[in-house]
């Protein structure tokens, strides 16, 4: 009798679950937006790492793209059209980022996706953007992979920034041409595609200049001691040594390579960027370099506008991602305009036909990959601060 | 040749934390036959205790002997209080029910305060719940939303990692021609000795330890003996709380990076030493954690870094196998 | 019984279910099937590792590794066999034998895992035993990891979608009606022994670490058919996804039911999916109650909502009840 109330309250409550509606699930995409009629929104969808080991990667891409909304909104918004923004919170992780890519395209129906800043997640959003074909534009994804898998080419995805086998190429180029080095030992995250993939890539390039790679070590993300492979690197004595992985990891590492006593300028890539690499690595990491998809102090106006803009919204000067952030959501809102129906095939075919459109970051032409074509800047860690030190070209 | 005697030192330094929090675990195994899962995460708790000291007396501006000290003691004080208070309410009224059971609970208490720690700040839960209320139309009356804005800011801490300031200034010596040790490792080994001979004198050389190794071979008789057994497992669980809370400062000196899971890996791992030295046994921690810090190095440094992980459960699994009472522990029988 | 007759009642309930599953699968709205899948995928697990902490009363806390095994199994059939053609037979007919296939290659790598973690631990009792199972989920973790030809810890992604309602809806029906025929025989007799007492089984002649390892194999094979259908569900597979936080959610949901109760673990597993919908607002609560429902159900009521009892218990006689006999073993 009693086994039989239970199944009965058991049943009740899943009849309850079934009928109560969702939620509005906010994220940390900050107050509740005025309730205009929907139908008259467009909606665009945002997954990000707000939380969790690279929460600035997700925090600062968020900014961008609010920055890009609200002045597009200003204007009148697209076609007449305000624009609004959900973003949700992956925590850092592919499942989870999977999870948001399906409920913002099949709950929420976004128009657009944006994401993800991280290689390994803009992978997991990716075949669902596809089947479901949202477009899907990836701010700072560097891995081939996330818009080309295998020789084809995903049809709704894209991404507005330089991918890995330049990047990788870029440092091999700064290394020998700019700080004539030629030994060079690894230190790769194992647990990342981003770094895999920088790392090969760097590899190949150094190599083939002319240099030698003395060591190749890995870490996971998370681990507190680099002292192990740190000291296994110094006993090969390189003259650098390429760190390709996020912020926080690499301040540690620079802080602990220096206490071992080790002198050598540390290289890096875009993951390094992030106020936090100062904060958290002091002067461990001055005198590294990285490589970076633009430099805050380039004198050029549009920069600087962007600049300015950024600092009077969110009161700091924006890292490389919040201003690849912008730059997503500005293509994307410049092919909706241009487009006969601001999302599906009609959105996916105006961003592939993205020409010179004069970003933040560069001007961005869409290629037949679905890739943005652009240099890269390098920048020295000098002072507290990143500062431009040279621009490499494709 | 530097290059070995380099990873000794490192090897060292890692295995006094964990031997440090070993000792928490075999003394609380000793007394309850408990695996105190939590334990681990009582280290995490420790590291962010000294975290809010150090951050409200302004260490990173302006460090000093006596605020480190009142770091220090503060931490190990919230530890003691968890310690105590994990005891009472989730452990002891299970004492007398299969051992199963405590072990279940042992690991909720520590996801509570693994996934406890990455919420979101407290004050802006409160600023979450309001939102939520008033897109229902509710409005929180005005001193409830003062209350709200009163709440701290920065507990829970949530998922993003912190960096823990240096207690003490950090001095860096190379001996021996090129190997790098600081005071930090060279205070941590000392501390962990320290407390290793401390706590071997305390359990066999006063009241309270006799008192704790009847309890651990006979809990019932010990009662009837007239030994406040309910006290006793107490001050062992304060103890080892306390222990853990000195081991998440000296790590967090050089360490500096801490979150909220940072205690389940150390914890297990600890677990392992405690198994392989005997659990049980003091000495057995302190040699079994020093042992695998030192392996764990070894394969980091010489072999594929990305294994360390892995390393210590495949000492777990070979100790179980081979010798499950560990190096210092004793054969026991199960009877029926 | 004849052979005809024994057939028919093992095919029986898949006959009946499938045409129900496909009925549901048809008139389901895009996002219910996501949960319904969810449910089913969740039912399996907490319904494998009953057989192992319900029914032979070992604690293993390691689940999620024979998940990760089954998973990138069946990730590895799936992505190999991609655009197979098999002459006379139309694509979709291909991929869902290449699918079948995949699960049950699945099954068959995470049973051997199962066989080589079972061996070694279940000499042990208690709570090593946990921390045994607990340590063999992070070596088979850090191993995946490490290995280039899985994807190390990006792990493989581009499954190709072909878990849904009929898929998940007939590994339910496999795991439930495997777990109950198990409960039901001389050789579920041996494992209930085993848990009620473990040295007097012993000294009754069970091999007490043979039929513990059993368990362990059968267990782990359907924590490897739920790995595969769950991942040609997200469409990606990653080391990350099978950690230790996973393998707990699963024995929350065995000790919710109650651990030993087949009907338990259904009707928890179902529960807690629908309630983690329900609050998707409070996504971050989650574990947070999870731990606190652990805590509070050790305190109050360990035996979980269940206990030991099944519903077909209450059930007649001729729809499987076995009232006359006395209830529950």
């Amino acid at each position: 009798m009693r086994l039989a109330r239970v199944v009965a309250a058991m049943a009740a409550l899943a009849a309850v679950a079934c009928q109560t509606k969702k939620p509005e699930a906010e994220g940390q995409a900050g107050p509740a937006p005025a309730a205009a009629p929907s139908a008259e929104r467009i909606l665009v969808g945002h997954i990000g790492s707000m939380t969790g080991s690279e929460a600035t990667f997700g925090q600062s891409t968020d900014n961008g793209i609010k920055l890009a909304i609200e002045q597009w909104n200003a204007k009148g918004g697209v076609k007449g059209r305000q624009l609004a923004l959900k973003t949700y919170d992956d925590q850092g992780k592919p499942e989870e980022a999977a999870v948001a890519a399906t409920r913002l395209v099949v709950n929420d129906k976004v128009n657009v996706l944006l994401g993800e800043v991280a290689s390994s997640r803009s992978l997991a959003m990716a075949p669902i953007a596809d089947s479901n074909k949202v477009p899907m534009i990836t701010p700072s994804s560097t891995n081939p992979r996330v818009t080309k898998e295998k020789d084809q080419v995903r049809p709704f995805v894209f991404r507005v920034c330089f991918i890995d086998p330049f990047q990788g190429t870029v440092m091999a180029k700064f290394a020998r041409d700019d700080l004539k080095v030629t030994r060079v030992a690894i230190l790769r995250d194992v647990g990342n595609d981003y770094s895999m993939g920088l790392a090969d890539y760097f590899l190949a390039k150094f190599k083939e200049l002319g240099g030698t790679i003395v060591d190749d070590q890995s870490y996971k993300a998370g681990d507190q001691d680099f002292k192990a492979q740190l000291t296994a690197i110094k006993g090969k004595n390189p003259e650098a040594i390429y760190v390709p992985g996020y912020y926080t990891d690499v301040a540690l590492i620079a802080r602990q390579a220096r206490e071992l006593g080790m002198k050598q300028p540390l290289l890096g890539g875009d993951g390094w960027d992030s106020v936090k690499l100062y904060e958290i690595g002091g002067k461990a990491i001055e005198g590294s370099y990285y490589s970076n998809h633009y430099a805050s102090d380039d004198p050029s106006p549009r920069i600087q506008d962007f600049v300015k803009a950024y600092q009077a919204r969110f009161g700091s000067i924006p890292d490389g991602l919040a201003a690849m952030g912008y730059d997503a959501a500005m293509v994307a809102f410049d092919a909706m305009s241009r487009a006969s129906e601001p999302s599906g095939v009609p959105l996916r075919d105006a961003i592939a036909a993205t020409k010179d459109y004069a970003g933040v970051t560069g001007v961005i032409t869409i290629d037949s990959n679905h890739d943005a074509n652009k240099p890269a800047v390098v920048v020295e860690v000098k002072g507290g601060k990143s500062v431009y030190v040279t621009t490499i070209r494709p | 040749m530097t290059e070995f005697l380099q990873h000794v030192v490192n090897g060292l330094s890692l295995g006094t934390i964990y031997a440090l929090i070993a000792l928490g675990y075999t003394m609380v195994y000793g007394v309850l036959k408990l695996i105190n899962f939590a334990h681990g995460d009582v280290y995490m708790v420790g590291a962010f205790a000294g975290y809010y000291v150090a951050t409200a007396l302004d260490v990173e501006r302006s460090p000093s002997l006596a605020k480190a000290l009142v770091v220090f003691v503060g931490s190990m004080a919230v530890c003691g209080a968890l310690g105590f208070v994990v005891e009472r309410f989730a452990y002891r009224p299970l004492r007398n029910r299969p051992r199963l059971a405590s072990l279940i609970t042992a690991i909720g208490v520590s996801f509570l305060l693994e996934f406890g720690f990455q919420l979101p700040s407290l004050r802006s839960q409160a600023e979450s719940l309001e939102s939520a209320l008033f897109g229902f139309g509710l409005r929180l009356p005005d001193f409830l939303h003062r209350l709200a804005l009163a709440l701290p800011d920065s507990f829970p801490p949530g998922p993003t990692p912190r960096f823990f300031p240096e207690p003490f200034e950090r001095v860096d010596w190379t001996v021996l021609g090129g190997v790098h040790v600081s005071n930090y490792d060279v205070v941590s080994l000392g501390v962990a000795f320290a407390f290793m001979v401390g706590l071997q004198l305390i359990v066999y050389r006063t009241k309270f330890g006799t008192a704790m190794r009847a309890v651990s071979f006979d809990a019932r008789t010990a009662g009837l003996m007239g030994i406040p057994v309910g006290r006793v497992i107490s001050g062992t669980f304060v103890l080892g709380s306390v222990l853990a809370a000195v081991a998440a400062l000296l790590v967090a000196g050089s360490r500096p990076r801490i979150d909220p899971i940072m205690g389940l890996m150390p914890g297990l791992k600890a677990f392992v030493a405690a198994v392989f030295g005997g659990i049980g046994s003091v000495p057995g921690a302190m040699v079994g954690g020093l042992v695998l810090g030192f392996s764990e190095e070894m394969v980091a440094g010489y072999t594929v870094s990305s294994f360390r992980d892995g390393i210590a459960f495949a000492m777990l699994i070979l100790v179980l196998l081979i010798r499950p009472e560990g190096l210092f522990g004793r054969v026991t029988v199960e009877k029926v | 019984m004849g052979t005809a007759r024994l057939l028919l009642r093992a095919v029986l309930p898949f006959l009946v279910a499938l045409p129900l599953l496909v009925l549901v699968q048809a008139v389901s709205p895009l996002d219910w099937a996501i949960v319904l899948v969810a449910m089913g995928v969740n039912v399996i697990l907490a319904v494998s590792l009953n057989v192992v902490n319900g029914f032979t009363g070992q604690f293993s806390i390691g689940h999620a590794a024979f998940m990760a095994v089954g998973a990138y199994t069946a990730a590895l059939v799936t992505t190999g066999f991609r655009g197979l053609e098999i002459g006379f037979l139309p694509a979709g007919v291909v991929e869902a034998l290449v699918f079948a296939a995949a699960l049950v290659a699945g099954m068959a790598t995470a049973s051997v895992a199962g066989l080589v973690v079972g061996i070694p631990s279940l000499r042990l009792r208690g709570d090593y035993l946990a921390i045994v199972t607990l340590g063999f989920g992070e070596i088979i973790r850090v191993v995946i990891e490490n290995t280039r030809v899985l994807g190390q810890a990006t792990g493989i992604s581009g499954l190709p979608p072909m878990t849904n309602i009929v898929w998940t809806g007939m590994g339910v029906v496999a795991t439930v009606l495997m777990a109950r025929r198990l409960l039901l025989s001389t050789q579920g007799r041996a494992l209930l022994a085993i848990r009620e007492d473990e040295v007097a089984a012993e000294a009754m002649g069970i091999d007490t670490v043979g039929w513990k390892v059993r368990a362990f194999v059968i267990s782990a094979a359907f924590a490897g058919l739920a790995g595969g259908l769950l991942v040609h569900k997200i469409l990606l597979v990653t080391p990350r996804m099978f950690t230790f936080v996973k393998s707990m959610e699963v024995v929350v949901m065995v000790v919710l039911g109650g651990m030993g109760s087949i009907t338990g673990s259904v009707v928890a597993a179902t529960v807690l999916t629908l309630a983690l919908e329900w609050l998707r607002g409070l996504e971050q609560y989650r574990m947070v109650i999870y731990s606190l429902l652990l805590i509070v159900l050790m305190l109050t009521r360990p035996s979980g909502l269940f206990g030991t009892k099944e519903v077909w218990d209450t059930l007649p006689r001729w729809l499987g009840g076995r009232r006359a006999e006395g209830g529950a073993p």
